[in-house]
This record gives C-alpha cells, structure tokens and sequence, in this order.
C-alpha cells in the first residue's frame, strides 16, 4: 500500500468517526430498546435525567465486581484500585471540563449538592447586611434557594436580573444590578424550562470586571455543549453525573483553586481532615477538604466512563446533530395545532417548552404517554418562571442527542390525539 | 386512542372540564380552603356555606387545574350540595378508595356520577389530580367557621 492509499485510508476512517450515526448511538442505550404502553419508548425527558449508555452500567457493575474497596485509606491492593480509579476520574473530569488544575474538581452528589456547598462555604462566611447575591428569573429552584437561605440568615439581598417575553436575559439591566455590594453571581448557563442558552461567557466578563465572584450552573449545558471553564473565566461551575449519562447521585463542582483553598469545609468527617483532637482539627488539602465520608465511588467510576462515552462520540459532533434536530422539533412542535411555544430564545438547546390551547400539560403528558412518549409537565423546578409567564405548568419535550425525527414525529402524532380525544 | 385513556377521560369528565358547574365563590361562605398541588402548580380554592344543622347549602370553587381535576372539582360540588359534612366526608371515603385501591368496588349508589373517576385508579401519577378538590373540602369543612363578608 502506497503512502498516498494509506493516508487516504487514514482520512476515511476519520471522516467516518467525524460522521454522528444516531442508530448507532441509539444502540449503547438498552432502555432505548424498550417499550411503554405496548408503544416503541419516545425518551424526550432527557431534561430531567438522561438515559445511560451500556457502558456506564457496565463501569459500574464492572467496578463493584472486581474493584470495590473504600478509598484513600487501605493499604490492600483492591483499595489501591479503587483509589486510582476515583481520581484517575477526577483527571477526566478536568479535561471534560476545562479546568486547570484536577484538584479544583470536587466530587458532590449533583449541581443542588454543589450549589449549597458553595453558597455555605464560600458566600454565606463573606455575606454582610446589605449585601447582594445575583441571579436570574430563569433559574432553577435549585439556583435559588440556596441563595435565599444564605441571604435570609445574614440580612443580604438577592437580586434578579429580568428577562424578556422571548425567554432573554435583559444584559443591560443585569449590568446595573451589579454594584459594591454585589458578592456573588449565579447564573444558569442553560435554563431547563425554556431551553434559552444564557451569553454566560459575556456575562460572566461583566461580573468579573467588577472583581465579583460568579458561579455557573451548567446542569443542562453539560450533556449538550462543550465546557471549558477556563475559556468561561468563571469561578464555579456546577454540573450533574445523572444529567449527562452517568449515574444518579453524582455531579461535579469546579472551583478555582485560590478560591477553594480560602474556604471552609462543607460537611466534616472523615477524609476532609488531616488530622482530629478533641481541641481541634485541621482540613485536608482541596479537594478531599470538601469529600467528607465515603463517596458514591461507584458513581463517579460511572460517571467517568460517561465522560469518556462523551468525548469518544466528540461534543462538537453532538452540538451539530442536536442543534438542526432541535431545530426540526421546535418547527414540527411549533406547527401543531393549538400549540403556544413558551419561550422563543434566539439560542436554545436541548429543550421545547410549550402549551396547548385549552389542554392542561397534565392531561397532555398523560395522552402522550399513552403513545410511549415520555415528556415532562409542570413548572420544572422553575415556578418564577411560571410566574413570568401567568402560566402554571407548561409541557416540555427535552432532547439528547440520541433522540431522532422520528421520535419528534412520534411526539407531534401524539399530541394530535389530545385534540381527539379533547376535540 | 387506548382503552385506558378512554376510561381515564370518559364523558362525563370531558364534559366537566369544558363546563365546570358551581365554578364561582359561594355568596356568603362560612367556611373556605385553599388546595395547592405543589407537584404540577395547581391551584383551587373552595368555599362553602355550611347551616346550623351542618348541611353544606351551597359550595363552589375556583382556581385552575387539568381536566381530570378540574371535573373532579366541579363533580364534587354537585355531589356534596344538600349533603351534610359526615355525609359529604363519607362520600370523600368512598371516592378515595375508588381512585386508589384497584380491588375496591365502590358503593355506587352513594358515588353516582363520581363512578365517572373510576379510570384514574390506571394512572397513579393523576390520582392527585382527582383527589386535591376532595382533600381542599374537607379542610374547609375542619376550617374553623370564617366570618361572613358584611359587603
């Protein structure tokens, strides 16, 4: 074989890896095989936990098969494993996320759990009366009442930047809400009831010049775009391991190191400490300062495989497959009969929020289930956001990007029979 | 359309739902709860008129909810009109039983029309739904008696 055969080779195998295969990609996932009602499953609540591919139910069972010992602390060979395969994670999560440095990666339970800790151990320390907390009228619960309960115990105020009917953030009123007293922003990057992609790079910038910390929510950004903290300038990013194909109970907080080490511990017990008396005790080094107690080790070996899963498959791959299928739904959604879109942001991933004209969401979620098709309805964790709008619950149809036109067909089909059976 | 989804919205709820009856506050009520369905934001409000020999003379309700709640709310107001509390409460008994336990034969000379809800039992995620308007009556009818508007 000549030189020019074997590059060319070379080439085509690369282009066919570069080319996204969704049947393939269909394949890893078992439960994508099933059936709901006697009806092929349509998965479209990918919003509220994404399915797992075989390989991270492989990783898990694999580990607690073979590998299962509790870390950093035996001296036996299996806890060896076990503690290499823990942080050989923690690398990979660096990498998937950007971040410097693996030490400034904490494994937490999921963004809730890494928003809490960071709201106690860095803001509420620093918070003084009068002080302000930033967030948006977009956020999930979960961005706001960790704030709330941090300015309520110190006299601060949180602050709200407003959006507008199309479901945007209003970047000029956000920049007059920050001022001296501003401690903390917290922004969702995506918003898991509308769909809307924040400018979180621009805004972050924004608070930085003004030296205020800023936490990035990126729950619904991870399983959809590539991150890199680093690029984004931010100080926290939080994500969730069940969002992003991985394992329930797992997520990753991303902190600057300077900032982590400043902080103190969230929980205490063992693992976070160097060593304990009765008088005092005196913390481990980031990040095991902020991993008290045995970690869900088992997870965070899933959720490592999730992230390999990820990068094999390549984001930028992902992110043009989803965007035009995206595309395809919001149109096929949009055009039912009777449908109302909620939100109409100029950038959106990942989700459709809509209503239909004199059909409660309930009844259509449940209409729609009777077709295999799985769709969420409610406020979504996000009641100002229903309030906003003087709705109380909308449905909302949430991709990955192993979802098909098909099944957006299967979802339009489905609700043309609200409309039978409601007339 | 399924079979079960068909039992779930039978007429009779369908009916409901496009035409609540008793949707209104009652003129003069003397007992009143708010019911609040967290999970998908539902809101009702009921409101009764309760005489001294503790018969519900007129009870309605307001607020927004789906179909199967919303029916749900409006069937009972039909129900429990004219009824006494115990009764009304005795009634609540039965229909609970109906949407919840799949073995359970309801009375149905007492439930009459309310046999409509006898679908939800398929849908555990909708018995809430059916529920909630019940739940929000007996709190009104345990709420301590409310002074009468002077408007």
């Amino acid at each position: 074989m000549s030189v020019a055969q074997v590059s060319s080779t070379h080439e085509r195998l690369e282009r066919a890896a570069s080319v996204f295969d969704v049947q393939r990609v269909r394949r890893d996932f078992p439960i994508l095989g099933t059936s709901v009602n006697g009806k092929p499953l349509v998965y479209l609540d990918n919003a509220a936990t994404a399915q797992k591919p075989q390989a991270v139910i492989d990783a898990v069972s694999r580990y607690y098969a073979n590998d299962n010992a509790n870390i950093h602390r035996g001296v036996h060979y299996l806890s060896e494993r076990a503690t290499a395969a823990y942080e050989d994670v923690r690398r990979r999560a660096q990498v998937f996320l950007g971040a410097g440095e693996a030490r400034e990666v904490v494994f937490v339970r999921g963004t809730t759990d890494a928003i809490n800790l960071v709201a106690h151990s860095y803001v509420r320390p620093r918070l003084e009366a009068g002080d302000e907390v930033v967030i948006s009228a977009m956020e999930h619960h979960s961005n706001i009442v960790p704030w709330q309960l941090a300015c309520g115990e110190r006299g601060a105020r949180l602050r709200v930047v407003p959006m507008t009917q199309a479901g945007e953030l209003m970047l000029d009123a956000y920049e007059e809400l920050l001022n001296d007293r501003t401690k903390m922003v917290a922004l969702g990057h995506i918003s898991n009831a509308l769909g809307t992609v924040n400018p979180i790079k621009e805004m972050v910038r924004t608070a930085k010049e003004r030296g205020i910390p800023v936490l990035v929510d990126g729950a619904q950004a991870a399983p959809h775009l590539t991150i890199d903290v680093s690029d984004l300038g931010c100080d926290f990013y939080a994500v969730s391991g069940h969002k992003m194909f991985g394992p329930t109970g797992t997520g990753l907080l991303y902190g600057r190191a300077e900032l982590l080490e400043a902080m103190s511990p969230y929980q205490g017990g063992g693992d976070m400490i160097e060593t304990v008396s009765f008088e005092r005790s005196t913390y481990a080094r980031i990040p095991a300062k902020f991993e008290a107690g045995t970690p869900n080790i088992a997870g965070v070996v899933g959720l490592g495989a999730a992230i390999d899963y990820l990068l094999s498959i390549g984001r930028a791959s992902i992110a043009k497959y989803e965007s035009e299928l995206l595309q395809y739904a919001v149109e096929a959604i949009g055009g039912v009969e009777g449908i109302r879109l909620v939100g109409t942001p100029r950038e959106r991933a990942g989700v459709v929020s809509f209503l239909m004209e004199g059909i409660h969401p309930h009844d259509v979620g449940t209409i729609v289930d009777q077709e295999g098709v799985a769709i969420r309805t409610g406020h979504h964790c996000a009641q100002p956001v229903m309030d906003f709008y003087g709705i109380a619950a909308t449905a909302r149809a949430s991709f990955a990007f192993y979802n098909t036109r098909e099944e957006v067909d299967s979802l339009v089909t489905a609700l043309g029979k609200t409309h039978e059976l409601f007339g | 359309m399924t079979f079960e989804l068909r039992e779930l919205y039978q007429q009779t709820i369908l009916d409901h739902n496009r035409a609540p009856r008793n949707f209104r506050v009652v003129e003069g009520a003397n007992r009143v709860a708010e019911g609040y369905n967290p999970l998908c934001g539902d809101k009702l409000k009921v409101s009764l008129r309760v005489d001294d020999a503790d018969v519900i003379e007129d009870v309605g309700f307001v607020g927004s909810g789906c179909a199967i709640s919303k029916a749900a709310a409006s069937l009972m107001t039909e129900a429990v009109k004219g009824k006494t509390t115990k009764q009304a409460e005795d009634i609540f008994e039965d229909f609970h039983r109906m949407v919840t336990d799949a073995g359970y034969e309801p009375d149905r000379k007492k439930l009459g029309k309310l046999l409509a809800f006898s679908g939800v039992k398929q849908f555990p995620a909708r018995v809430k739904c059916a529920s909630l308007p019940w739940h929000t009556l007996k709190a009104a009818i345990e709420s301590a008696n409310v002074p009468v508007s002077t408007e």
